[in-house]
């Protein structure tokens, strides 16, 4: 078979780690050989951060590079057009809308490009957009952001929910599970 | 069991499995959760030592007591640890010792780019470089038995792309290695000249043996595929070359980059038409193979720069008209936005202090860790950052060269980690030779940007146990420094204050900016702040901070309230009193 790419992107701090966490325990619990390329470091001081979810028979790579990705997960409009350039033809980019100000921004030496997701699909990219933050604050915490979103990627995934379920119930810690059992449903349906 | 892995911790489980009972190391990304890992363990003693230096030397301690031992560190630790690994080459080991380094390549969160093999070759010992977590796993538990065998410490080189990536892996069981007698041999472990002279020799010899070691071993391999072309090539660099050819070249795989073989070169070479070295870094593999007379390409294709990818070997060899499997397609070209560079944590007690810095136009020598981020706009506060206590040691340059006309408008600012690691001897030396500088110790209560470990200011242990607590106030005026006082960063008054004073005393002076690090987990937030738009004039005063929280909306400073953990530094900036807690409003 194919080796499917993934990649998570977002903001330092945003919880990408935990996402990736969820998907190679589910991978793994799959059958597939599986790689994860994760950053630590100075990037998680409110940097760019991306994580790479590769699976399949035989994967090599950890990392994924333009026109290769099968999706993106984008926890932030800004970073979901950042590497768009990897996502390959007929690839998907799941972009969470919420807004998150650079530095550079901030400071007004950038502007924050508004459109930008609308800019993506007139270029063409297969953009699915959805707001995450409100059904994270709905299941508990902003912090569920990340469960929203992978929700709403099993959906894409190809693998069954329940086996999505269990993998969460082995990912998450026992007192966070009701929480991230909600955002998850939340996002699956949104 | 088969377990996804990232590299640290396979390494960790292959030392653990190994027969591991001592491992002393200084945090440092990407080498960090190596010692982390381990320290789960009950029946090994792991610590986080005060520099690199130290945990080698803890490590060669142990080793010498007959115990299997190890030390881990990023690359630049290595040239810390330098001074006990040229001459451990001689003593050779009693238990077996391996020395981690995890170099970081594209310096993900580094000050350089150096390559590590160069030091493997320089100390003459032998270096074992895997490719995924899995070899990472096995060459950690393996290196136990090459390092007693040769007699020698081994080198374990990670890079931040292996360190931190997972794939799956076997893990087996621990092998209980009994400690070994201790027996005093002075002629193997006094290296003093008479001594020395007679090891020297023997270090010579056991390269030779390494070398015929390295023709045939578990770690250097041919995927032999009959191809015309073939590719020599060894970490991570192994797997993008795989990724774009899959099994349609032949490749010699190095995963001992230290000492390398010479007729598996030959042989292979003669078995292809045309020879490619890929190596991310320096020519390491690459200079080898033209000492033996072979004619390759290497670094005129691969960039000595940055980290590679499977599309810098497909865009390498598109240059070169070899063909290879499916190519890419991208869905579309991706806009140019802004960068997202990483930043200071909302609440970071670094800020207050840095803005006082900048706003008083003082130079500022700065040191390794969070407060590198010092130096981003819109602070831009500091003026150098080189290596671990460079501040402190190089502010006494600094002053000495300018005199009189620098010590009033200059400090140096350092960590507590970064400041027990190597700021104490640049303080020894400023009070001794006596330049009138002014060092501030930015002490947050831990080694932040690493990731929270544990040091020896804090008063705990790797384990989280309580330890022996450095007294930073009584260590500085030990010594030599008379004038020490302390200031909460979230004071901006104070914090002028104090700069003012110090800066103006006639003496050299240490100002520890205390404050715990707001990511801490008993460090709990205050209720987020607002601007009362109202009030706010937008002067924008308060956005001199830098404040990922604070920004510009509709002509009006806001504050975000997920981000705000209420400091209140931007507060006391306010000319206008618009900033506060909701319910005053």
């Amino acid at each position: 078979m194919k080796t499917t790419s993934i990649m998570i992107v977002g903001v330092g701090g945003q919880g990408s780690l935990l996402a990736s966490k969820l998907l190679g325990n589910l991978l793994t619990e799959e059958g597939y050989d599986v790689k994860v390329s994760e950053v630590h470091g100075m990037s998680q001081r409110g940097g760019s951060v991306v994580t790479y979810v590769r699976y399949g028979q035989k994967v090599y790579s950890p990392i994924v590079t333009e026109g290769e990705c099968d999706f993106i997960i984008s926890f932030e409009k800004l970073e979901g057009a950042r590497y768009a350039s990897c996502l390959r033809k007929g690839g998907k980019i799941i972009v969470n809308t919420q807004q998150i100000d650079p530095m550079p921004v901030i400071t007004g030496a950038a502007e924050y490009p508004e459109n930008v997701l609308e800019e993506l699909k007139t270029q063409g990219f297969d953009v699915d957009d959805f707001d995450a933050l409100t059904p994270a604050l709905e299941a508990g915490s902003a912090k569920a952001v990340n469960i929203v979103l992978m929700g709403h990627f099993a959906r894409h995934s190809g693998i069954p929910k329940e086996h999505w379920i269990q993998a969460l119930e082995k990912t998450v810690p026992a007192r966070f599970l009701e929480m991230n059992r909600k955002a998850f449903e939340l996002g699956y349906t949104a | 069991m088969k377990k996804l892995l990232i590299g640290n911790e396979a390494v960790a489980w292959g030392l653990y499995h190994g027969g591991l009972r001592v491992i002393s190391s200084y945090p440092g990304t990407p080498s960090t959760e190596i010692t982390e890992f381990l320290s789960k363990h009950d029946d090994i003693h792991t610590e986080w030592a005060p520099n690199e230096k130290v945990a080698c030397e803890a490590a060669f301690g142990a080793s010498l007591a007959g115990a299997r031992s190890a030390c881990a560190m990023k690359h630049v630790g290595l040239n810390v640890a330098a001074d006990p690994l040229f001459t451990l080459s001689y003593t050779g080991v009693t238990g077996g010792l391996v020395i981690c380094v995890a170099d970081d390549p594209a310096m993900h969160s580094s000050q350089n780019e150096q390559d590590s093999r160069h030091y493997a070759a320089a100390a003459k010992v032998p270096m074992l470089e895997p490719s995924d977590s899995a070899e990472a796993y096995a060459f950690a538990k393996s290196a136990f038995t090459l390092s007693e065998e040769y007699d020698t410490p081994v080198i374990l080189r990670m890079c931040t792309r292996i360190a931190h990536s997972q794939c799956l892996v076997e893990i087996g069981n621990r092998e209980e290695v009994p400690l070994k007698e201790y027996v005093k041999q002075p002629a193997k472990y006094i290296m003093m000249p008479g001594y020395a002279k007679v090891r020297h020799p023997l270090v010579e010899q056991r390269t030779e043996r390494l070398r015929a070691l390295a023709e045939n071993c578990e770690y250097n391999r041919v995927e032999n595929r009959g191809s015309k072309i073939g590719i020599i090539t060894s970490g991570c660099s192994y797997l993008y070359v795989k990724e774009v050819f899959g099994d349609s070249v032949s490749i010699l795989k190095i995963g001992m980059p230290n000492p390398l073989p010479e007729k598996m070169i030959r042989d292979f070479a003669s078995s292809v038409e045309k020879l490619y070295v890929i190596e991310e870094l320096d020519p390491v593999i690459e200079n080898h193979v033209r000492a033996l007379g072979i004619d390759c390409t290497g670094k005129s294709l691969f960039s000595a720069v940055g980290e590679f990818s499977q599309q810098t070997i497909r865009e390498a060899f598109r240059k070169e008209g070899v063909s290879f499997g499916e190519q890419p397609e991208m869905q579309g070209k991706a806009p140019q936005v802004p960068g997202r560079p990483p930043m200071m944590c909302s609440g970071c007690p670094h800020r207050g202090m840095f803005y006082t810095l900048a706003k008083n136009h003082i130079t500022v020598l700065g040191d390794i860790g969070c407060y590198t981020l010092g130096a981003v706009a819109p602070l831009n506060a500091l003026d150098s950052t080189l290596c671990m206590g460079a501040s402190v040691s190089g502010i006494h340059g600094f002053n000495l060269a300018r005199g009189g006309e620098t010590e009033k408008k200059t400090v140096a600012v350092i960590g507590d980690s970064t400041f027990m690691h190597s700021g104490m001897t640049g303080l020894v030396n400023i009070a001794y030779n006596a330049t009138n500088s002014t060092v501030i110790i930015l002490d947050n209560s831990i080694t932040g940007m690493t990731g929270h470990q544990q040091n020896p200011t804090t008063g705990y242990n790797i384990k989280g146990d309580p330890a022996a607590k450095v007294d930073l106030e009584a260590l500085c005026r030990a010594l030599g420094i008379r004038r020490v006082r302390v200031v909460d960063p979230y004071n901006l008054k104070e914090c002028e204050q104090a700069v003012k004073e110090e800066l103006a005393a006639e003496e050299p002076s240490v100002i520890i900016s205390r404050r715990p690090c707001v990511l801490l987990k008993y460090v709990k937030p205050k209720a987020p702040l607002r601007v009362d738009s109202a009030k706010c004039r937008a002067c924008r005063r308060c956005m001199g901070l830098g404040c990922p929280a604070i920004s510009m909306k509709e002509g009006k400073a806001r504050i975000d309230q997920t981000l705000c953990v209420g400091c209140g530094v931007c507060e006391q900036l306010c000319p206008f009193e618009a900033i506060g807690e909701e319910e005053r409003k």
